[in-house]
This record gives C-alpha cells, structure tokens and sequence, in this order.
C-alpha cells in the first residue's frame, strides 16, 4: 500500500488514497492542538508561579512564535504546495510589524 | 469543472477551495489580506507597547491592577479550541460531508460567541470596577483599541461564517461555495493567531510589568 500515489488513474485507488492522507493529516491537527494547549497552560503557569521577568517575557514569548507557527503552518496549512504566495506575503507582512514595533518600542519617550 | 455542478465524495477535487479559477484567486487574495492585517495589528501592538501603563495619575489602574489570568485564560481555552472545529469543519469539507462541516462550523460559532461573552463582560468589569474607560488615559485608549479591534473580528468572523452556514444549509457543497468556507476558516484561524500574541503581549507581559 505504501506506493499508493494519486492520479492512478483508478478513481477508487485515488479516492481512498485522499480519504487515508487526509485523516492521517486530521490526527497530526490534533496532536498541534495539544502542543498549542500544553504550550498555553505553560506560559500562564510561568507567570502565575512568579519567576523573574527578565525570564518570563522572553520565554513567552518564544512560546507564542511557536504557537503561532503551528497555527500558520498546519491550522492553516501554510506548509502545504501551492502556498508559496502566501509565506511571501505574510513574511513580508511579518517583517513590516517586526520594524513597526521596534520603531515605536524606540523613538517613543526615549 | 463548473461552479454549480453536482459532485459525490469520489469525484470531489482534493483541494475544492482552489479548482476554480476564482477559488485560486480568492484564495490568493485573501492571503494577501492577511498579510495586510498583520501589519495593521502590529502598529496596535506596538501603539499599546509604547503607551502601556501611561496613566496620568496614580489613582488609575495598570495593567497588573486590572488583568486576572483565570478569564483570560478561560478566553483562550475558547478561541483556541474552537480554531480545532474549524480544521475539523474544513476536513469534512475536504471529504465532502457537508453535514458534519455545518456541525463542526456550529460548535466552532458557539466557542467564539463564548469567547466574546468573555471579553465584554470583562470590558463592563474593568469600567465599573476601575473606571478604566476608552478616555480615561492613553493606556486605555491603547489597550481598548487593540483588543476591542480583535473583539471586532471575532464579531465579524462569527457574522461571516452564521451568514455562510444559513445561506448554503440547503445548497449543500460546490466548488462555488467550497472557496467562501475555506477563506472563513482562514479568517478565524487568523484571529486566533492574533489572541495569541495579545494574551502574551497584553495580558501575561502586563502581569510581570
């Protein structure tokens, strides 16, 4: 089964082959969902255990460009073909909001 | 592949949402909004940076004196989980099963209205507890404007996909509406990207200072 491609040419062999890819894709959704859940309860625990914010805020952080990713990448499939195009517009969407709160986080009362 | 014809789950597209030529383009176009609405919530976050806090005396509350981490929490939980409906709407969809794709969509709807219970009333609860208002200081015109313009989202993304929903409940799936749902779905996965940040940046980085 494991040389099972699409386009066989056999409609049967095609669709099964979706039905199997698919759900195989709807069970590595699921287990995003709980490394997003397990990464959110981490970082309320972080700040709710009190630890330093010279700690805090970078692992948060970190911790929400992660969460972000998974959502990006598997919610919304950015890591499928065909999504070329949209990694170019929101990298550079991404860049343009990297500078924009540089600049404020900068200029502003310094 | 015309838009109204009928299909069966074996002669459903793999990727129904771009067979057509306007589902390649909506698809397009609406990635590149999004890459428009990034840029918009990042001058949000960064006006809320730079005037956190800036309150013009000590009788107005801050971030820490007004932020309490079990609703927001709780709010997260909400969106998070109803961001896992909408993947599981889009693979009935996907799998051309129109039926459990409204029911996924239904329950995705009623975590979100969830949600925005929350958010209001935590909205009435910071105004008759700390007088923390639009106008009272620039922080709360800057926490107000970036977290009521998500509210916003969550208002209108909830709007587009009940309108979605009622529209196509007896038209079942085609690839004329198969583009709308994937792109609602994207809307809403988005809006959860952007809570992400705000529960990070506002509400967790608020607590610490």
């Amino acid at each position: 089964m494991a040389n099972l491609q699409p386009n066989s040419n056999n409609p049967k062999v095609d669709y099964e082959y979706r039905r199997k890819k698919s759900a195989e894709e709807m069970r590595m959704q699921v287990v995003t969902f709980t490394l997003m859940i397990f990464f959110t309860v981490i970082a309320f625990a972080a700040v709710g255990a009190g630890f330093s914010k010279w700690f805090i805020i970078p692992f948060v952080l970190l911790l929400a460009v992660v969460q972000v990713a998974f959502q990006l990448y598997y919610f919304m499939h950015m890591s499928h073909k065909g999504h070329e195009a949209p990694q170019l517009f929101m990298w550079s969407g991404v860049i343009v909001a990297f500078l924009t709160i540089l600049a404020f986080l900068t200029i502003i009362w310094w | 592949m015309a838009a109204e014809e009928k299909f069966t789950p074996q002669t459903w597209p793999a990727s129904p949402e771009q067979a057509t030529l306007e589902g390649k383009n909506k698809f397009l176009g609406f990635w590149f909004f999004l890459g428009g609405e990034t840029v918009l919530f990042a001058s949000l976050f960064a006006t809320y940076l730079a005037l956190k806090d800036s309150v013009p005396s000590d009788s107005h509350a801050k971030a820490a004196d007004l932020f309490e981490l079990p609703l927001v929490f709780l709010m997260t939980m909400l969106l998070l989980t109803s961001s896992l409906t909408s993947v599981f709407a889009m693979y009935h969809m996907k799998n051309y099963n129109f039926k459990k794709m409204q029911q996924w969509l239904f329950i995705t709807v009623a975590l979100g209205l969830g949600f925005l219970a929350c958010e209001i009333y935590e909205f009435i609860h910071y105004y008759h507890a700390y007088e923390h208002t639009f106008t009272s200081s620039a922080f709360g015109s800057a926490f107000y404007t970036l977290v009521g313009f998500h509210g916003g989202h969550v208002i209108f993304g909830l709007g587009w996909i009940i309108t979605l929903m009622i529209r196509n409940a007896k038209r079942g799936l085609n690839l004329y509406n198969a583009p709308k749902f994937y792109l609602a779905s994207l809307y809403w996965h988005f809006i959860d990207v952007v809570w992400v940040f705000i529960f990070t940046v506002v509400y967790l980085m608020g607590m610490v200072g």
